[in-house]
């Protein structure tokens, strides 16, 4: 296998019922690459990577994700990645660094790697003043950019983001891309889903989705003259439009 | 109006979708009751006993054999000496071992006198007590026997007419109890939950600021737990009159209607809970923790509340199940009108005006 | 090993973070032990009682005195008419009603024999029968006194042949009801208060979403159970500690038996009922239906465990049923170890039956907890 692709995804289907909410995708990921994956609501998005990250099983097909089976080696899967959900998902009724020594706890880190990583983390996000507040009682823009770190906590090979940015202001936004940049730089593949079509213009490579198939897949530079677009925007609604 | 009738609906269809839930709210009620009926009583009888006989001769045979053919015993096995019926005791087997004392036979004709211990566990007083009352009623009615040549006396002797429930049958006295406790749980806890938890998703907010009116929301929430209460409350009585043969001796009519007051009641109080919690979790617990002890040992329902010592006996009139399950024992065992229970009636709804109240109350101090 | 600690170590914070639910977790159950363990008693007592007398002789207030003396009774009122009396219990203010006829004094001269009228209230059907005792008892110490009085000559040829009774009370001499409840009711709260934090614990966090967080993590699904299930056993035990300090000292029950046998059985009882309430919380998607379920069994559990009333008297099938409820099983050891002193060997079918439930419930709540769908 080419050590290069971290994911690779062949044929790969979810069936619910009669209802088929994914229907045989193909792709791959490279190593270090941010990767794009748009679709309308209801387009197939969420199954597919609950699917890539070991909590739903496939009906069909097969993926490999940071050289680990789906079907067969699911948890080895979640050692080597991260995950941050669209739901936000840390514990409100605990603090910033009890959070995070928590998460670092469930993926083996020791005592000794937690603080250190939890000082560096801290700072980077400019938290020192509410290290010790309830996360829920922080804005939701750093409760999102506090999640993202906590995904990057133990190294992984890859992070997958659902969503992160739905409901924070532009300026957060912009800064929640610049740490993706930043974990992108030191090796990390992002696999990240949106509704902003801006922020499909930062991913290296896209792919959209529709009615459960990947429709469109290459960069943003080359989908935009595939479908004679002014930009991402025009792609997704041409797309959507069919 | 129109949009009113809309929300409701959309509280049934929540209610009707969680077909769990559904199947408990049913078969809860139908599980109680048979399990009261068939199977719980507060009767004792099959009461496993041992013998320590040290006598062995015809006089203490033929009592064993009466305490044997009687249906509240059975003779459960034979102890040799008394040193071993402390560990008999111990791994409970037994709740009484009756020790009859050396020449049993020969004292009796001698003295015209003979001893029996009746040694019981008393760990549960009720049952040893029992058990000791039976063995003497079982005894005298063979002292009788024995002595029926000699004419005692003066004799007075009562003649007990039991009323209300001739045959002592202890259904009659579970179904309100049960009917009681159902309602109001389920009354309760399920109001103070399903409004926390619109608080906690907050999807309250979103219903608030809708041109619905706050109370609209309220009643809209509460109503199919009231329809569904009914429901219940009739499967009850169903039950109770076709497979336990429980009279219902006054109006069925006032029955309904009182019913209603007390699912009001207890749904008041559901919403009084869901005002002071602020989560699920907080509800549910204060919902179950809070309310189901009391409501079991406190409303007459098991124990009654006259042999309770005085202070409780002055809680148990918060309790609205007491009250409730006063009217209902009126109505269908004793057969009275509104004119015996009106002060029961009285205080049910003076607690739910209280309820809603400071429901109402702690709400408008959320808002400020 | 050192995973669990994280989550044992989280779960705790949460649970003392939470202001709302402590008291819930720790005061309430330890108010309800105190106080309402006085009302479970099957005593009767100040029974309601009225009379009729339509004879107004000595004999007749005499026989009444004996009721006014009796400390069972609460003697209200003697009601002129019939039909005042039974309104009186129509309505709830007395239960007994004694009908002493009209010439009754000179009747009992005359024929040696005459009946009084009682009716009492059935509808609790076990304690109508204890008052009828009582009222029988009344009147047969009345028929002694009056062969004293009435009977100057005694015309007794031949003595009667007695068989006396002894009633022993073992272990609880006194008959104190209080020594048979509260233990029980000790169980029922660490029961309930286990069953219901553990039933609630998964479910919520599935409703908030952190559960999906933490499937994504390579944690071990054992590993994430006894972290979960850990503190809730710490809970339990705490209580039961608390609640025997309580029995001790508030309402002096005796504690005979072996204290570390009650706790070794208690550390495994209350994995049972953790087990369900996780299994439940795994087989439902929120709160309201986890609380509903753990709800339905326990009331079940509760009124078919011999803790208010007795197993034996239930009809045979019902009582296999109860060999299927853990809630029995604690009942009875706590009653045997602390009021007789049973030792291991008297409690070993329990205990065996309590590991043998222990390990299928939790063995169904690690096989119902699914990291993937």
């Amino acid at each position: 296998m080419n050590t290069n692709k971290v994911i690779q995804v062949e044929g790969l289907t979810k069936v619910f019922g009669d209802f088929t909410a994914v229907n045989a995708i193909t792709f791959h990921v490279k190593k270090g690459e941010i990767f794009g994956f748009l679709g309308a609501n209801g387009a197939g998005k969420t199954t597919a990577m609950k699917m890539l990250i070991g909590i739903s099983n496939p009906t069909s097909g097969k993926a490999n994700v940071a050289g680990y089976n789906v079907f067969t080696h699911a948890e080895n899967i979640k050692k080597n990645i991260g995950y941050m959900s669209q739901k936000f998902a840390l514990y409100d009724d605990l603090t910033v660094k009890e959070n995070i020594t928590f998460f670092g706890g469930i993926y083996g880190l020791s005592r000794k790697r937690i603080k250190e990583k939890s000082e560096v983390l801290i700072k980077e996000l400019g938290l020192e003043k509410v290290e010790n507040k309830l996360v829920g009682s922080l804005p939701l823009g750093w409760k999102q950019k506090l999640s993202f770190s906590v995904s990057l906590l133990h190294n992984p090979k890859i992070v997958f983001l659902d969503e992160p940015t739905g409901g924070v202001d532009p300026i957060t936004r912009r800064q929640f891309w610049e740490l993706i940049y930043k974990a992108a730089n030191q090796g990390t593949t992002v696999f990240v889903t949106t509704h902003y079509m801006d922020e499909a213009e930062y991913c290296d490579r896209v792919s959209i989705m529709v009615n459960g198939r990947i429709e469109a897949l290459d960069t943003p530079k080359k989908l935009k003259e595939q479908f004679k677009a002014e930009n991402m925007n025009d792609v997704f609604l041409k797309l959507a439009r069919e | 109006m129109k949009r009113f009738i809309g929300f409701i609906k959309k509280e049934f269809y929540h209610i009707f979708r969680d077909r769990r839930s559904l199947f408990i709210l049913f078969g809860m009620p139908i599980a109680q009751i048979l399990l009261f009926g068939f199977a719980i009583t507060n009767e004792i009888n099959n009461v496993n006993i041992a013998i320590l006989d040290h006598s062995k001769d015809a006089t203490t045979t033929e009592i064993i054999n009466k305490i044997a053919a009687s249906k509240y015993f059975s003779i459960k096995q034979m102890v040799t000496n008394e040193a071993d019926i402390a560990s008999v005791f111990q791994k409970g087997h037994v709740k009484a071992v009756l020790n009859f004392e050396k020449d049993f036979s020969k004292n009796l004709i001698k003295d015209h006198k003979a001893t029996i211990q009746i040694i019981t566990d008393a760990t549960d007083p009720n049952t040893a007590n029992t058990i000791s009352n039976y063995v003497n009623a079982i005894l005298q009615q063979y002292q009788k026997q024995l002595n029926k040549d000699i004419t005692i006396a003066y004799q007075i002797v009562p003649e007990t007419r039991m009323v209300y429930n001739p045959e002592l049958k202890s259904v009659y006295m579970f179904v309100p109890g049960v009917m009681t406790i159902i309602l109001m749980l389920v009354s309760a806890m399920m109001t103070s939950i399903s409004i926390t938890r619109e608080k906690e998703l907050g999807t309250m907010e979103i219903l608030l600021v809708s041109p619905l009116k706050p109370i609209q929301v309220i009643v809209g929430k509460v109503f199919p737990y009231i329809f569904l209460s009914i429901i219940n409350a009739v499967v009850i009585v169903v039950l109770s009159i076709f497979i336990f043969n429980m009279p219902v001796q006054g109006s069925l009519f006032l029955l309904a209607l009182e019913s209603v007051l007390f699912i009001i009641t207890a749904l008041a109080l559901g919403i009084l809970i869901s005002t002071i919690s602020a989560t699920q979790q907080t509800a549910m617990m204060i919902s179950l923790m809070g309310l189901m002890l009391p409501v079991i040992l406190l409303s007459g329902f098991i124990f009654p509340i006259s042999s309770m010592p005085l202070p409780l006996q002055m809680i148990s009139n918060i309790i609205p199940a007491k009250w409730f399950i006063i009217i209902i024992k009126g109505i269908m065992l004793k057969g009275v009108g509104l004119q015996f229970i009106w002060k029961e009636t009285l205080i049910l709804l003076g607690m739910t005006v209280f309820f809603i109240g400071l429901s109402v109350k702690k709400y408008k101090i959320r808002l400020e | 090993m050192k995973t669990i600690l994280y989550i044992i170590q989280k779960e705790f914070k949460q649970i003392f973070r939470n202001k709302g639910m402590l008291p819930i977790i720790f005061i309430l159950p330890l108010l309800q032990l105190v106080i309402l363990s006085n009302a479970a008693t099957f005593e009767v007592k100040n029974i309601k009682f009225g009379y009729i007398d339509n004879d107004h002789t000595s004999t007749s207030r005499s026989l009444i005195e004996q009721f006014y003396a009796s400390t069972y009774f609460n003697v209200s009122t003697d009601f002129p008419s019939k039909v005042l009396a039974s309104e009186a219990m129509l309505n709830g203010e007395v239960d007994v009603i004694l009908e002493i006829p009209q010439y009754f004094e000179r009747d009992l001269q005359k024929e040696k024999y005459n009946n009084l009228g009682v009716t009492i209230n059935a509808i609790d059907g076990a304690a109508a029968g204890v008052e009828n005792v009582y009222v029988t008892q009344i009147v047969q110490r009345f028929n002694q006194h009056l062969k004293v009085d009435l009977l100057q000559v005694s015309d007794q040829q031949i003595q009667p042949i007695s068989i006396e009774t002894i009633p022993l009370f073992w272990y609880n001499e006194t008959l104190n009801y209080k020594t048979f409840m509260v233990p029980g009711i000790l169980v029922l709260l660490v029961t309930m208060i286990t069953l219901f934090l553990s039933g609630m614990n998964i479910v919520r966090e599935k409703e908030i979403g952190t559960l999906e967080q933490i499937n994504v993590t390579p944690i071990k699904k054992s590993q994430f159970i006894i972290g979960k299930l850990f503190p809730f056993w710490v809970i339990g035990m705490g209580l039961l500690t608390v609640g025997l300090i309580l029995a001790k000292v508030i309402f002096n029950v005796p504690m005979i038996g072996s204290l570390p046998l009650m706790y070794l059985y208690t550390s495994i009882y209350i994995l049972v009922i953790l087990g369900i309430g996780l299994f439940i919380s795994n087989f439902t998607d929120t709160q309201q239906q986890a609380m509903f379920i753990a709800w339905f069994f326990t009331v079940i559990f509760i009124l078919m465990s011999g803790l208010f009333t007795p197993i034996e008297s239930m009809p045979k099938w019902a009582q296999i049923v109860t060999e299927f409820n853990p809630i029995k099983y604690f009942v009875e050891v706590m009653r045997m170890v602390m009021l007789k002193g049973s030792g291991f060997m008297d409690i070993l079918p329990q205990l065996l039956k309590t590991i043998l439930y222990a390990i299928i419930m939790n063995g169904l709540a690690v096989w119902s907890y699914k990291k993937t769908n």
